[in-house]
């Protein structure tokens, strides 16, 4: 376990208490995308988890004074942000979805296989489209295609790269539950690169 | 029990990947996704993908705030530092 911040993280946070707006401007630009994705596994609407974000801009703010570093600053945020958006799920009438891990479809379609092993190999990816700019859009739409929850975890992990254990905190998820979710949203996204790179998949 | 009847499929062992990337496997269990991995061109291509799919994905740039919000945070901003005078 770790108590202390590391000293760069402890400078941003007495920036902010200084009321240095580029540090704000910094922290938003780093999490705003990600919090964003994770207000919308709570509540119902996009325009609902914009306010949720933004209250929780607020809320931090409000409270940088009482922050005390025991945990990271990216964590103290974003329990701001999992408590705010559970408070207005509530108040939405909406149940809290961390009880499902989404669909539970296997991480390849079962026709791949016969007799448990490969029918045929999965098809080498061509590098020269695979790191094509088209490939990363690709991603994205595939991130954005799945459900919320598998959503804000491969977003956490993958691409801002978080380790499972912070997101494992600011999700309040089970070891379990995390790997489920991380498993189901790559296995996907992999099908979904599957797809577009190889022309007859 | 046999050697042979502890043996994983492919079609198990992609299931088993992320766990085996987490490094969340049992003992008796990643030995057995070792060997498999080890004789089983498909399945360690399988693996290299996600391996891929994991790097690409740390690519992506996060979404950009809208001017709107942007502004509205950042005279919120003021306003707290106006206020702590």
């Amino acid at each position: 376990m770790e108590h202390a911040l590391p000293a760069d993280e402890m400078q941003l946070v007495e920036a902010l208490r200084a009321g240095d707006e580029r540090v704000f401007e910094q922290l938003v630009r780093m999490y705003q995308g990600t919090l964003l994705r994770v207000a919308q596994m709570y509540v119902s609407s996009r325009s609902v988890a914009e306010e949720v974000v933004q209250e929780t801009w607020l809320a931090v703010l409000n409270g940088i004074d009482r922050f005390e570093g025991r945990s990271s600053l990216k964590t103290w945020i974003f329990h701001i942000l999992a408590n705010r958006a559970k408070t207005r799920a509530q108040r939405e009438g909406r149940t809290i979805p961390f009880s499902s891990l989404g669909d539970s479809e296997p991480a390849v379609q079962p026709d791949r296989f016969a007799g448990g092993h490969w029918a045929a190999f999965p098809d080498d990816w061509p590098e020269e489209r695979l790191l094509g700019d088209e490939t990363m859009r690709v991603i994205e739409r595939a991130i954005e295609g799945l459900p919320p929850t598998q959503q804000a975890v491969i977003t956490l992990r993958d691409v801002q790269g978080w380790t499972a254990e912070d997101v494992r905190n600011a999700l309040e998820l089970s070891e379990t539950n995390q790997r489920v979710l991380l498993h189901r949203a790559r296995s996907k996204v992999r099908r979904s690169l599957e797809e577009y790179l190889v022309e007859d998949a | 029990m046999t050697e042979t009847a502890m043996e994983i499929s492919c079609q198990e062992l992609v299931e088993l990947v992320t766990d085996y990337l987490e490094g969340a496997l049992a003992p008796e269990d990643q030995d057995r996704f070792d060997s498999h991995i080890a004789a089983c061109d498909g399945c360690r291509r399988y693996l290299e993908q996600i391996r891929v799919t994991v790097t690409l994905s740390g690519r992506l740039s996060p979404e950009q705030l809208d001017p709107a919000a942007q502004a509205a945070l950042l005279q919120a901003f003021r306003n707290w530092k106006g206020e702590r005078k």
